[in-house]
């Protein structure tokens, strides 16, 4: 019983002990500076995030389980904390202009974005349902404070509320699930329950693997738990909606892909059908629903949730192939929400900030980067080829295929036409109607991340090998 | 799987003994003032003793959050004692991993102590 409790190798954990030093360093200044100081202690985030970006870059290829095998650092955890570090920079980048307009530069904004960037790297890393727990609770109780921290006003208070209340009903769901899948496979450990379900499933298995399957679907907004995400991100300041979308997204899909390819790959029968049936019903939610909202964030909360449900056909899959997919699918998701989002911040008349769709009305002749970035992100979203977001939906459908998945592929290309619809309205309002009231010019910032996330998105198809070889590579450690 | 029932209950009889002193104590503490206590009772002594608040009134009031915060600081620190007793007793078998990981909790909540006491969270005015 009194084995020797040895000190655990703390080298394949250095990103996740950067952001974990770097953000007690940053409220220590905080604290001791005081109120006036946001710049610095912004500033210096960048600096720990960038620092965290570095240590990941440099680790070793191949896999190291530490702390007892709860904490997996492997190919996938190394492409997925990529893409949410790099989420998670540009969301802060792009606040910073809106805060100090918005009179919101409160030092805790940077240190809880850095908070929630740990918790997503340790969700991605976790190989156990108590780290996985935990990485998880860290990512959303930071989320639910940025969601309100524009506490004097009603609409992002409430938005904080909801995304509290329903958050902690989903890591009940979550938490009560593990414990089933506990009770019934005697280990926490992933590998571990993988073995205690070789070629058997109890009922009570299954029932812990719907519980746990909601809470996750909760954490990526997959319908029937996502009816946080439209209040949530039109109610939330506009850079943290940005950033709602982006990095924490990565991260539970990573999470999601995880619990089910390495816990759970000898009852691909079971789960197939719950993972088909949210993929399904995001994608059509997210077409349908999105073509009433007149509110840019909420438009595109029903769109981010359609997103989810066309990532899901190659988890679904349930292949390397499929994980590929939903790889190469995030990062081309992230780039283009991003771009999005930089947008829709541009969307601002002296210190106004507006987000109806009519706004952008005429937007070709008066702002003409604007309009063209913006179209051809349109185009991308609804995945026309040869823009970025073809590929990511090309490299799923492709999986779901190869699965013999052929209904669950032609509902997706089928409910991906008709988002073409409330895409395609938007470019028709900014190419063809008449101009609205100009915008004010784009900041330096904002011009820079849309120029890039366009340029991403248009010049893929000339390359797409680095980002398709590496999630394949990062995809095969999973199996 | 060896162990006999009388066996197990044994086990639990200091349990009982403290259950037994403990009701014994609290009925005493309970009783003996209606017998040797002195009585002068008057409105204020006599109404519902509630911290801060009146007794009887809508329970969908406004409090001030500084009650709330007090808790919070109070749960945590209470937290951190309760994790170190047990943390002490077993401190022979830890050896310097475990020192240390005890010194960067406490690291942690020492600097989330900083940061309220900045913040002003611990005066009341």
């Amino acid at each position: 019983m009194n084995a020797p409790f040895v000190m655990p190798a703390l080298g394949p954990i250095l990103p996740e002990l950067v952001l974990a030093v770097g953000a007690l360093v940053l409220v220590l200044i905080g604290a001791l500076r005081g109120e006036k100081s946001y710049g610095l202690v912004n500033g210096l985030a960048f600096v720990v995030l960038a620092l965290a970006a570095a240590a990941l870059v440099a680790q070793p290829a191949g896999k190291v389980l530490v702390f007892g095998d709860s904490f997996s650092v492997d190919g996938f955890a190394r492409i997925m904390k990529a893409i949410a570090l790099l989420g998670s920079a540009v969301a802060l980048v792009l606040s910073v202009d809106y805060l100090r307009r918005e009179n919101l530069t409160r030092f805790e904004y940077p240190i809880l974005i850095v908070l929630a960037t740990l918790g997503m790297m340790m969700m991605i890393s976790a190989n156990d349902l108590i780290a996985l727990y935990l990485g998880l609770e860290l990512q959303s109780l930071a989320a639910y404070v940025i969601a309100a921290i524009h506490r004097d006003n009603v609409r992002s208070s409430e938005a904080g509320l909801k995304y509290f209340v329903l958050g902690a009903l989903s890591s009940g769901m979550l938490l009560y699930g593990s414990s089933l899948v506990y009770g019934f496979a005697g280990t926490v450990s992933f590998p571990g329950i993988a073995a205690a379900l070789q070629g058997q499933s109890s009922l009570g298995v299954i029932l812990g693997l719907v519980f746990v399957s909601a809470g996750l679907a909760f954490k990526i907004s997959a319908v029937p738990f996502h009816m946080w995400t439209p209040d949530v991100y039109e109610g939330a300041p506009t850079p943290v909606a940005a950033f709602f979308a982006a990095a924490p997204k990565v991260a539970a899909m990573a999470m999601t892909v995880r619990i089910f390819i390495v816990a759970f790959p000898g009852i691909v029968g079971d789960w197939r059908q719950i993972v088909v049936f949210i993929s399904i019903a995001s994608m059509a939610l997210g077409a349908f629903a999105a073509i009433g909202q007149r509110n840019i964030k909420r438009l595109m909360a029903y769109s981010s949730i359609g997103h989810v449900g066309f990532a899901l056909v190659g988890l679904a899959a349930g292949t390397a192939q499929g994980v590929n997919g939903v790889i190469v699918y995030m990062a081309i998701y992230v780039v283009m929400t991003l771009g999005t989002f930089a947008i829709i911040l541009g969307m601002r008349r002296g210190d106004t900030y507006v987000e109806t769709i009519d706004d952008l009305a005429g937007l070709s002749r008066s702002q003409p980067f604007m309009a063209y970035a913006f179209g051809a992100i349109l185009f991308s979203l609804t995945g026309i080829p040869p823009l970025a977001g073809f590929f990511a939906k090309f490299y799923v459908f492709a999986a779901a295929i190869e699965a013999k998945l052929f209904a669950l592929a032609v509902i997706g290309v089928v409910t991906s036409v008709v988002s073409a619809y409330y895409y395609l309205r938007i470019v028709k309002i900014m190419f063809f109607d008449e101009p609205a009231q100009s915008f004010s010019p784009l900041t330096p910032a904002l011009k820079t991340v849309i120029a890039v996330s366009t340029i991403a998105i248009a010049l893929f198809w000339l390359a797409p090998a680095p980002l398709v070889s590496a999630a394949n590579a990062a995809a095969r450690s999973l199996f | 799987m060896t162990q006999t029932l009388p066996n197990l209950l044994n086990d639990y009889l200091p349990l009982g003994i403290f259950i037994a002193v403990s009701g014994v104590i609290g009925l005493a503490l309970l009783i003996a003032p209606f017998a040797v206590a002195f009585k002068s009772p008057d409105p204020e002594k006599l109404s519902a003793y509630e911290c801060g608040f009146n007794a009887f009134d809508d329970a969908r009031m406004k409090f001030d959050v500084r009650f709330y915060l007090v808790a919070i600081l109070f749960i945590i620190f209470d937290l951190e004692v309760a994790f170190l007793f047990p943390w002490a007793v077993a401190y022979g078998d830890l050896g310097w991993a475990g020192f240390w990981s005890m010194m960067v909790f406490l690291g942690v909540l020492t600097i989330g102590f900083v940061y309220e006491w900045k913040k002003g969270a611990l005066e009341w005015d």
